[in-house]
């Protein structure tokens, strides 16, 4: 038994805060995937994009406002996402724990019927991704970490980074990562918002999930793998 | 054939419990497992040990009283409850792992017996209509689309036993509580408690402390009636639509 509390604070209700939550991070995602791939118009183009994205809406916003916004939106999603999923897990664990040692002693069937893979890595692959966005904002955003050398120019930093092949390998693991998480997240995002109530839905959700997490993998490697070939500057 | 079982034995409630080997020795692949189980117990008598306690009743797929993990899978590897499940779906010289339901809603009583009282209590909490009695109404007056027919008949053909928390990684009873959901709330009788019947049961499901669905679809496969997975979606939909609407 645990605490009775009313259905606002249920499982299903905090449920769909991780689920708007992560969608808001998607919507995120596509708008940045879209901005990394200007590195190929060049220097000039991608550096005016970056500063372009701090005067947005002046003299209606104050500098960086626009981006202030979205920083705020962005943590507050993170904040929800990770606050609930950690209630989450530590409830699920409790439901689960019986006795001592594993749940069911038998060593047959790890993975159950039909468990994937990408369900399987969803709290690990949670936290992977939560240190990249920490590590990543230390090399890109403040460029306190600047393997390849620091610049005032965002396109210099990035090709900087990605012309190290170590930094394009941590970049990989963590889009691989992303897109684990995403290929389940969107799928169980439909579900708990109540989209998955015949066969075709449950169709369309898994093919919308498929090519989210494969566009925005894909899109966000393409940079990083074009820098480290040589094919940009 | 010959087979080894592994059985979970605990003696009570409190027992700390462990696995103990059986091995049989003439076990016929016609057998159903509980038959298995039953020959198992005869000898155990016999021997002067006490029996292995399990669930069963009607041993014939409807009343949802029997229920074992089987080798980490709930009900075994077919598509059926326990009682209906046959040795010839598995091979001589098989080492058989059989344990209870695990949840800690679901304490064990005895070896492979646990107490399921907590679905009783979800359905206390809203798993009904309320019909006034009196002349039964003419039917044709209700009609209900064919689509939401099936879809009802289909969600209210769950028996309550139990394998989708078991089978479930997070021990969650969404599975249970969304069949009667869907059944009730896709018929006309339904409607009148359809926003109080999803607040009190998943109320009830959390405070029971079943664990937090996470869309991995184990129930559903483990389902031995096929519950489907987008009953889960329906529950959500019904209680956050209650609570837009400010019922809670
Ligand atoms: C190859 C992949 C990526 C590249 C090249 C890249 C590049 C960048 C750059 C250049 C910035 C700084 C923007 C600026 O200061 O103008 C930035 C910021 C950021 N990136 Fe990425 N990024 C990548 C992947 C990701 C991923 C996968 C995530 C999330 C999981 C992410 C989340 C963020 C966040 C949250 C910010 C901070 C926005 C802010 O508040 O300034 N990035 N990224
Ligand atoms: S949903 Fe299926 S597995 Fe769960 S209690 Fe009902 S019949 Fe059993
Ligand atoms: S004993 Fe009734 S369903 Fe198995």
């Amino acid at each position: 038994m645990t605490k009775r509390v009313g259905a606002r604070r249920s499982t299903v209700a905090l449920k769909a805060l991780m689920a708007v939550s992560g969608l808001i991070m998607v919507g995120y995602l596509l708008l940045h995937m879209y901005g990394n791939l200007k590195v190929f118009s060049g220097q000039v183009a991608f550096d005016e994009y970056s500063h372009h994205l701090r005067t947005i809406g002046e003299p209606l916003l104050p500098e960086s406002g626009l981006l202030w916004i979205i920083r705020v939106v962005l943590l507050a999603a993170i904040i929800a996402h990770v606050y609930s999923a950690v209630v989450l897990t530590v409830r699920d664990r409790k439901a689960t724990r019986t006795g001592s040692g594993p749940r069911y002693k038998s060593k047959q069937n790890k993975r159950g019927f039909q468990r994937s893979y990408a369900s399987f890595t969803l709290r690990w692959g949670g936290v992977i991704i939560f240190l990249f966005i920490i590590f990543h904002l230390l090399n890109l955003t403040t460029n306190d970490i600047a393997p390849g050398g620091a610049s005032a120019s965002p396109y210099e930093r990035v090709l900087n980074t990605f012309g190290e092949w170590y930094m394009v390998l941590v970049y990989t693991i963590a889009l691989l990562a992303v897109g684990f998480h995403l290929r389940h997240g969107v799928w169980a995002a439909g579900m708990t918002l109540g989209a998955n109530t015949s066969v075709k839905a449950r169709r369309n959700l898994n093919v919308l999930a498929y090519a989210l997490s494969g566009i925005i993998t894909i899109g966000f490697l393409i940079p990083p793998y074009a820098i480290l070939f040589g094919w940009v500057g | 054939m010959k087979i080894t079982v592994r059985v979970w034995r605990q003696a009570n409630p409190s027992d700390e419990g462990k696995m103990v080997g059986y091995d049989l020795d003439d076990v016929s692949e016609h057998m159903s497992f509980l038959e298995m189980l039953d020959v198992l117990n005869e000898r155990l008598t016999l021997e002067g040990e006490e029996p292995i306690a399990f669930d069963s009743d009607c041993r014939e797929g409807i009343c949802g009283m029997c229920g074992l993990v089987i080798n980490g899978l709930a009900h075994g590897p077919e598509r059926t409850t326990t009682c209906q499940l046959h040795m010839r779906s598995f091979k001589d010289g098989d080492v058989i792992d059989i344990e209870p339901w695990r949840s800690s809603s679901f304490p064990v009583v005895k070896d492979l017996v646990v107490d399921r009282g907590a679905f009783d209590r979800i359905i206390q909490a809203g798993g009904y209509i309320s019909a006034p009695t009196g002349s039964a109404p003419e039917a044709n007056n209700l009609p209900v689309p064919k689509e939401n027919a099936d879809h009802a008949f289909e969600a209210a053909t769950c028996i309550g036993c139990g394998a989708c928390v078991a089978a479930c990684p997070n021990g969650s009873a969404m599975l249970f509580t969304a069949a009667k959901i869907t059944h009730l709330g896709l018929l006309p009788q339904g409607q009148p408690e359809r926003a109080s019947r999803v607040l009190g049961m998943v109320e009830q499901h959390d405070h029971e402390g079943f664990g937090n669905c996470t869309n991995i679809g184990e129930c559903t496969a483990a389902c031995p009636k096929g519950i489907p997975l987008d009953t889960i979606s329906r529950l959500n939909r019904d209680l956050l639509g209650a609570l837009a609407k400010g019922k809670a």
